[in-house]
């Protein structure tokens, strides 16, 4: 009796699922030497829109998977966080690495302005105020003179690869570490926070907001701090992808595309799962860019029509996403005997 | 700043609001049957006006005299679509659904793009044309003609749902599926009617704008979001509230135009619905 009560309390953080945990571990050291290889700058820039992509889709994920408010605006935190080190860069010279940091800021700062008045909303009224958020970004930006209006910010490029300026001409390898360093922090703090006191509040909220109330939750402010981490993984990725494209305009930035292609890959993955994300980045991302390559190129939009197309049937035959054909046993901790 | 100009906008206003009303109508109407908001509506929109251009271009076909065929087939759409997709969703959860008509949306418009391209066509000298003098306001002919009819179709919608036999089956689905089957009244075929009555809302007021309005792949964006403003203004479900939202919206959306800055119109309807949705959740006329 005493023993097992023991082995309840030391019951490890980790999964102990010894298979998931080497397997991951070797994923991440394979992640880590794969430039090594030599792989060409396609490969890189590929691997680099999955790993961007997994993280907007985990952001995604903690507002509308962990603590279940459907936001469809999400691109206008990436869009802030564009912004933030371009402008900050190219006004004051401050370094990217810090105006990333001033990104994630002025979003969380956007995410409680907007999450006060609209998370007391719910379901459907969340979602259409969403909508009209992302476009009205758009709208603002468009005519904004200080940040460049309509046709945006241009980078100052600089002579050479630099570190401080974040900006690197010569090869891809560089934004390829940095991208996967943000991923695999940005994951890590998702899955602590999945599995903390705050994760299985916020999950109650999104099950049943009645029954969360009635123990003391308070719904709306766990709902804004939800959309405050959100906002906050969002805007570094829009950072960085400003660094990496050194020409962002509000046509790109705070495309609806963005909030689409989140909300397509979280659902494709698994919504409301930690990895749910990066199943759906990792099998999403390669078929929109060999689509664009073989199928697009000339305005058509084809890889649109596919992901409408899978969205619609993902949601009829598996509204629980791709980790649902995993067995729960793998994903699960050991149960304790 | 005269006061014909803002007479001007206030009849501008009412005559694009009452466009808006009838296409929020449709969405109401479908949300007010099964809770499903159709994120796809502006799409609908959009086919509709297609539909219209491609009769007159291909077939010579007046958009006034198209509109039957039009609706028929926007009613087509509407059953196709809760026949392929929206029966499956029914009991799904709502994040489910809402994805599931966002990506039919995101469907539609891309197959639009690339059978159509996003240019911006338009019907070339159409039946209605021109406009008319009252006093010192200028009035588009197809405008007032649109806002005419759109306003015949939402009187008549009106009448069918509150007075035909049909149209009180569909009510009765709406206030409590289970009962309703329960004294025979089949709710998948009144989910079915309910999607051609919504969207043959939409066909009427697509094929009314072929006359006047730019026809482009992305036309449906503004009037879907203008739709789905009206429809929780009016309170979701209400089909007489989307009258009043309609106008409202239309009226703020050209004075606030006017007096303010046009390239911001968005905002200000934006700004209307998050003081009605916070202050009055459930609409200014709503049920619930």
């Amino acid at each position: 009796m005493e023993s097992k009560l023991l082995a309840a309390k030391s019951e490890p953080l980790w999964n102990t699922n010894n298979k998931v945990i080497s397997i991951i571990c070797g994923l991440v050291i394979l992640l880590f030497s794969l430039p090594l290889f030599g792989l060409n700058s396609f490969y890189l820039h590929l691997f680099i829109m999955i790993f961007m992509h997994a993280v907007m889709a985990q952001s995604w994920n903690v507002i509308a998977g962990f603590s279940g408010q459907i936001s469809l605006g999400h691109g206008a935190f990436f869009g802030i966080g564009a912004y933030a080190t371009s402008f900050f860069y190219m006004q004051y010279g401050i370094t990217p690495w810090i105006s990333i940091f001033f990104g994630m800021f002025i979003s969380a700062v956007f995410a409680v302005l907007i999450g006060i008045p609209m998370l007391r909303l719910s379901g459907h009224y969340f979602a259409i105020a969403t909508l009209l958020i992302g476009i009205s970004f758009q709208v603002v930006f468009q005519r904004w003179d200080l940040v460049g209006a309509a046709s945006g910010l241009w980078v100052t490029m600089t002579p050479e690869d630099s570190w401080l300026a974040l900006q690197f001409h010569s090869s891809k390898a560089p934004y390829y570490y940095i991208f996967l360093i943000f991923f695999i922090i940005t994951f890590f703090v998702v899955w602590l926070l999945s599995r903390s006191k705050l994760g299985y509040r916020l999950r109650a909220v999104r099950d049943d907001p009645q029954a969360a109330l009635s123990l003391c939750i308070n719904v709306s402010n766990y709902k804004i701090i939800a959309y405050v981490i959100s906002a906050m993984i969002m805007a570094p990725m829009g950072s960085l992808f400003a660094q990496y494209i050194l020409i962002i305009d509000p046509d790109r930035v705070f495309n609806i595309e963005i909030s689409i292609i989140v909300l397509l890959i979280t659902v494709l993955g698994g919504i409301g799962n930690v990895w749910g994300p990066i199943i759906g980045a990792s099998i999403l991302i390669p078929i929109s860019e060999y689509s664009r390559i073989y199928l697009g190129g000339t305005g058509g939009a084809v890889d649109l029509i596919l992901y409408g197309l899978i969205l619609m049937i993902i949601c009829i035959f598996r509204p629980n996403g791709l980790i649902s054909f995993i067995p729960k046993h793998i994903l699960e901790r050991k149960k304790q005997k | 700043m005269t006061s014909e100009i803002i007479l001007q906008a206030i009849v501008t206003g009412l005559m694009m609001g009452l466009i808006y009303a009838l296409i929020a109508a449709g969405l109401s109407l479908i949300f007010g049957l099964m809770e499903i908001v159709n994120f796809a509506h502006g799409e609908h929109l959009m086919l509709s006006m297609f539909s219209s251009f491609w009769l007159w271009s291909l077939f010579g076909l007046d958009p006034l005299f198209s509109i039957p065929i039009t609706i028929l087939f926007l009613a087509f759409c509407g059953i196709l679509t809760h026949y392929f997709l929206i029966r499956y969703i029914l009991k799904a959860k709502m994040l489910i659904q809402i994805c599931a008509t966002f990506g039919l949306s995101i469907f539609i418009r891309s197959i639009a793009q690339l059978l159509w391209t996003p240019d911006f066509r338009n019907v070339d000298k159409p039946l209605l044309e021109g406009r008319i003098e009252v006093g010192s306001v200028f009035i588009g002919q197809p405008q007032l003609y649109a806002s005419f009819v759109c306003l015949l179709a939402f009187i008549g919608l009106y009448l069918f749902v509150t007075k035909t036999e049909t149209g009180l089956a569909l009510q009765a689905t709406a206030q409590d599926r289970h009962a309703a089957e329960v004294l025979g009244i089949p709710s998948n075929k009144m989910f079915a009617i309910g999607w051609a009555i919504g969207l043959g809302c939409v066909g009427v007021a697509g094929g009314m704008m072929a006359n006047y309005f730019f026809i482009f792949t992305d036309v449906g964006i503004n009037f879907a979001l203008f739709a789905f403003v009206a429809v929780a203004l009016g309170g979701f479900g209400s089909i007489i509230g989307c009258l009043y939202a309609g106008i409202i919206i239309g009226l703020v959306e050209s004075l606030g135009g006017l007096l303010i800055d046009p390239s911001f119109k968005l905002l200000y309807v934006f700004v209307i619905y998050l003081l009605v949705v916070i202050y009055k959740p459930q609409g200014l006329f709503g049920r619930y």
